[in-house]
């Protein structure tokens, strides 16, 4: 609870004014200090760019070439080509967007659900939170895979569930480091002087909680990624997740599973990829957790 | 500590209540008329009619969810469309393969994560913490599954060293059995491992910068015992607390694991359940490890209560 | 000669900052059952000075010279291992925080215990019953059923008495008091400071209290240093320190003193106007010249050394307060 928190004593200006750029750029130059965390920033723009600019300049991820299946590293073919002759660089460019659109997808769906519950629960603590608590708990008795399980046999594999999937999953994280979050807030002066302001109760939780639980819900969202990555991977590689043609490199590890002794560059890349990213993600959670969570980080 | 215990106790049964409600609805949720899902995809109409009279079909909702609870108490879970076996039946034999790669796992990740999480913290800032605080990030990076394909690639492909799949029960066979299992375990244990890991050191540097850490070296104990006695008995708590809070994570990983290593276990069956589309076995497989979760979590509150005496003789929780 | 025996030592931490400069060129000594209190306001360097006896600084960052002897033996020279054998046994540390000091999750007994096995070889049963001993010692009542409980089923007195016994354990040479009775009432006050005089009385055991409360100093001490940015600025006998304050300093916080009597736990230095000299800073001057009434030109020009104002005492000021005392002594 630092001075992100403590800003807002103050009385509110309608625009934010000069103070908050500080205190980013403050938080940037704390940043770049760490060479961790820069090193997942740089590992994690690599992964953007690649989901977002690699489809366009690599190869049709679907046409087959069945002169030359299997086919290891060459000039035409970087990273060789799959059991059907397709370029598997190019497939890796298009895996990228789908592991991109799970990752951020389910990560942005978890956080517009379970951050209007988590305010609630924590600021109506008498009679909302116990319910939203115990609920909280029967989610978290459904493992995630389990969970996944059950939707894609009701649903029927496909992104969308698994990003249903993946988001329900983070819910309860995140439920809890709001709510968290709210309640240490709570007891901060400056939330009974608005009260006796005669400010309501959502301009309050907006206003005033929600800035204040940013840190912390940042955070929580890029450790949140990682997993949903490598969630989506593993789904997809049971074949309860993304299905073929569409190319995710968890898809593409399935395919290679049969291979690994003729073809072993396929087992290889898919799962460099989503380590790299995955690893990414989570150095530069560690670095913001550092800089924005201080009560988290290392003392 | 009887009082936190039975508190713990009732707010596990209401849990299993609750999942038992979504399962069961879940399943009601589907499109279509749960009888022929239930009955299988080739069904005759005859077979259809039997599981509707079977599971009471007819009946309103919550009559047959009443119905469903007491039918599931007895151990009866429905006959699996596929074998026509019961489901009860299945899952016993299946259940104690994944038990054993749980168990494993967890040892392996206990001896890794526990041991590497307590050097990091003594070793806070030096090179030992730089390498364990590196393995805990490649740790949860790396996903179980692609792990499981390098070992096989490595240690049975190339160095031809191990099976790379298959199961023998160990009853059977000891040696065989934990050659097959040592690889599953290992990749199992070692994400495991980075989860562990990481919680531990930051409880250890919790607990090495207490007060009561400098009053044991006030003591003149040797550090052996300032570290592994006085902090670590307070980490432990919270290594604890973490274990149970992964047990869905280990079960989700037991599934991805036992798919690669061609384990016959309970992941296994849930996969294949899906893939054949058998709701009977999806059902139970997902009840059953709803009520796993829960009873290792009360588990967890047991054993947080005797390690901790403020809750041990008072009741009151930790924080 | 003297039992404990401190010469010029100097003590910085390496921080990211530069090394920050704790205690300056320190030199104090001390008999046998003697009581020595060490005072000043926070942040003045009394607990490091005290800590690096036993050596209980952070040993990464801690950049320690000078010479620290005890009954003739260089402390400082001392491997670890040698050290620990000092630690608990020679010299003993009672510590603030009496809240978090004892280890939530072990019984009282055990952790009186563990000192007396780690340096008496004494076994479990006759720690056990050595405990109890030691808990009555230092009045707490019931002790049989007492050591079998944890800290936190005991009232914050309770366990700084169980913080005492532990340090007296083995019968030290040196117990360090590092603010024993801030955190506690004033009835309990007296009572821990009445379980120090009895020691010292009955086992000769040489007391180093440090505090800034000098109403404990004049119940209990016989000599005090008053410290300031890391150096001594006034050593005497506790009368004539009380009497004859010879530097400002010290005339400021004995000002001070009636006001923390009425309002006990706050701080007390409230009336000394400015703020303590930042520690990476070492002007060759008066530290306190800034805050100091009585400054004067040459205050800044040089730091004023130590230096006999009458008998066994000394005072570090180049205009010291000459006038007797007026008002009441407490």
């Amino acid at each position: 609870m630092t001075e992100q928190v403590l800003s807002p004593a103050s009385p509110p200006s309608p625009v934010p004014g000069a103070p908050p750029v500080m205190r980013r750029r403050r938080t940037w130059r704390r940043f770049r200090r760490r060479p961790m965390a820069m090193a997942g920033l740089v590992l994690v723009t690599g992964f953007l760019l690649l989901a977002l600019v690699g489809p366009f300049v690599t190869a049709d991820p679907t046409s087959q070439d069945y002169a030359a299946t299997l086919s290891p590293p060459s000039p035409g073919h970087p990273l060789g080509t799959d059991d059907l002759g397709r370029d598997v660089l190019a497939r890796i460019a298009t895996g990228a967007r789908t592991s991109l659109q799970a990752g951020l997808v389910s990560t942005l769906l978890a956080m517009v659900v379970g951050i209007p519950i988590g305010l609630v629960a924590g600021f109506y603590r008498r009679w909302l939170d116990p319910i939203v608590m115990r609920l909280v708990d029967v989610v978290l008795a459904f493992p995630f895979l389990i969970f996944a399980v059950g939707l894609a046999a009701i649903l029927g594999p496909s992104l969308r569930n698994v990003i249903i999937a993946l988001s329900v999953a983070q819910l309860p994280g995140v439920i809890r480091i709001t709510r968290g979050e709210v309640l240490a807030i709570r007891e901060m002066d400056y939330i009974p002087a608005a009260v006796a302001d005669g400010a309501t109760d959502p301009y309050i939780l907006f206003r005033y909680i929600l800035p204040g639980a940013a840190g912390a819900l940042i955070v929580q969202a890029t450790v949140a990624i990682p997993t949903a990555i490598i969630g989506e991977a593993t789904l997809s590689f049971l074949g309860l997740g993304v299905q073929p043609p569409t190319p995710s490199w968890g898809v593409m590890l399935t395919s290679a599973q049969q291979f690994l002794s003729q073809a072993p560059w396929l087992a290889i890349w898919p799962g460099v990829m989503i380590a790299l990213s995955a690893l990414g993600f989570n150095l530069l959670g560690d670095g913001l957790r550092d800089v924005l969570d201080p009560k988290e980080g290392p003392r | 500590m009887g009082w936190f215990i039975l508190r713990r106790a009732g707010a596990a049964i209401i849990v299993l209540f609750l999942g038992s409600a979504l399962v069961f609805f879940g399943i009601r949720a589907l499109p279509g008329d749960p009888a022929t899902v239930l009955a299988g995809q080739e069904a005759s109409q005859e077979a259809i009619e039997a599981i509707r009279h079977d599971y009471g079909l007819d009946r309103p909702l919550p009559v047959q969810y009443v119905d469903y609870l007491g039918r599931t108490l007895q151990g009866d879970l429905g006959r699996s469309t596929q074998d026509k076996l019961p489901v009860a039946d299945i899952i016993i034999e299946r259940l104690p393969i994944t038990i054993e790669l749980s168990l494993l796992a967890i040892a392996v990740a206990i001896a890794i994560g526990v041991l590497t999480g307590i050097v990091a913290a003594v070793r806070r800032g030096r090179f030992a913490d730089y390498m364990a605080t590196g393995f805990g990030l490649v740790g949860l990076s790396v996903p179980h599954f692609w792990l499981g394909l390098l070992a096989i690639l490595l240690f049975s492909v190339t160095l031809r060293w191990l099976p790379a799949s298959g199961y023998v029960p160990f009853t059977q066979d000891p040696v065989g059995n934990l050659e097959r299992m040592l690889l599953p375990a290992l990749v199992l244990g070692t994400g495991f491992a980075a989860v562990l890991m990481r919680q531990t050191r930051s409880a250890m540097l919790g607990a090495l910068s207490a007060d009561y850490v400098r009053t044991a070296r006030s003591k003149g104990l040797a550090e052996r015992r300032v570290v592994g006695l006085h902090a670590l008995r307070n980490s432990l708590t919270t290594v604890v607390t973490v274990l149970g809070l992964q047990v869905g994570v280990l079960i989700s990983g037991a599934v991805v694991t036992e798919q690669i290593f061609v384990i016959p276990g309970f992941g296994k069956l849930t996969v294949d359940a899906v893939a054949t589309r058998n709701y009977p076995v999806i059902q139970a497989v997902v009840l059953v490890t709803v009520v796993a979760y829960v009873l290792v979590n009360l588990c967890v509150d047991i054993l947080y209560a005797v390690l901790n005496p403020r809750v041990r003789l008072s009741g009151v929780a930790g924080d | 000669m003297s039992l404990l025996e401190m010469t010029d030592v100097s003590v910085g931490f390496a921080t990211e900052d530069g090394l920050v400069r704790a205690v300056k060129g320190m030199s104090l000594s001390l008999a046998h059952a003697e009581i020595l209190a060490l005072c000043g306001e926070s942040g003045c360097g009394k607990t490091v000075t005290a800590m690096s006896i036993p050596r209980l600084l952070p040993a990464e960052t801690t950049r320690l010279s000078g010479s620290i002897t005890l009954d003739g033996r260089d402390l400082t020279a001392l491997s670890e291992a040698e050290m620990r054998d000092v630690r608990g046994k020679d010299v003993s540390v009672v510590f603030q925080e009496p809240m978090t000091s004892l280890n939530p999750s072990f019984t009282v007994g055990f952790q009186i215990g563990e000192v007396l096995r780690r340096h008496e070889d004494l076994s479990r049963a006759a720690a056990r019953a050595r405990a109890v001993d030691l808990l009555k010692l230092v009045g707490i009542p019931d002790p049989a059923s007492r050591i079998k409980e944890y800290p936190h089923q005991l009232s914050g007195g309770m366990r700084q008495r169980v913080m005492i016994a532990i340090a007296v354990a083995c019968s030290p040479r040196v117990l360090i008091a590092d603010e024993p009775t801030t955190a506690l009432d004033v009835t309990i006050q007296a009572g821990v400071l009445n379980i120090f005089r009895d020691l010292r009385d009955r086992l000769g055991t040489a007391i180093i209290l440090i505090t800034h409360d000098l109403g404990v100093v004049a119940d209990i001490a016989d000599r005090a240093i008053v410290m300031y940015a890391g150096r001594a600025v006034e050593a005497a006998p506790v009368e004539e320190l009380y009497a004859r304050p010879r530097h400002p300093y010290t005339v400021g916080l004995l000002n001070a003193l009636p006001t923390a009597a009425t309002a006990a736990g706050r701080r007390r230095l409230a009336e000394i106007p400015g703020m303590v000299p930042p520690p990476f800073t070492d002007p060759d001057a008066c530290a306190f010249a800034p805050r100091c009434p009585r400054a004067e030109a040459d205050c800044t020009a040089a730091r004023p050394p130590l230096e006999s104002h009458g008998a066994s005492h000394l005072a570090a000021c180049l205009h010291p307060v000459a006038a007797v005392r007026t008002g009441a002594t407490p």
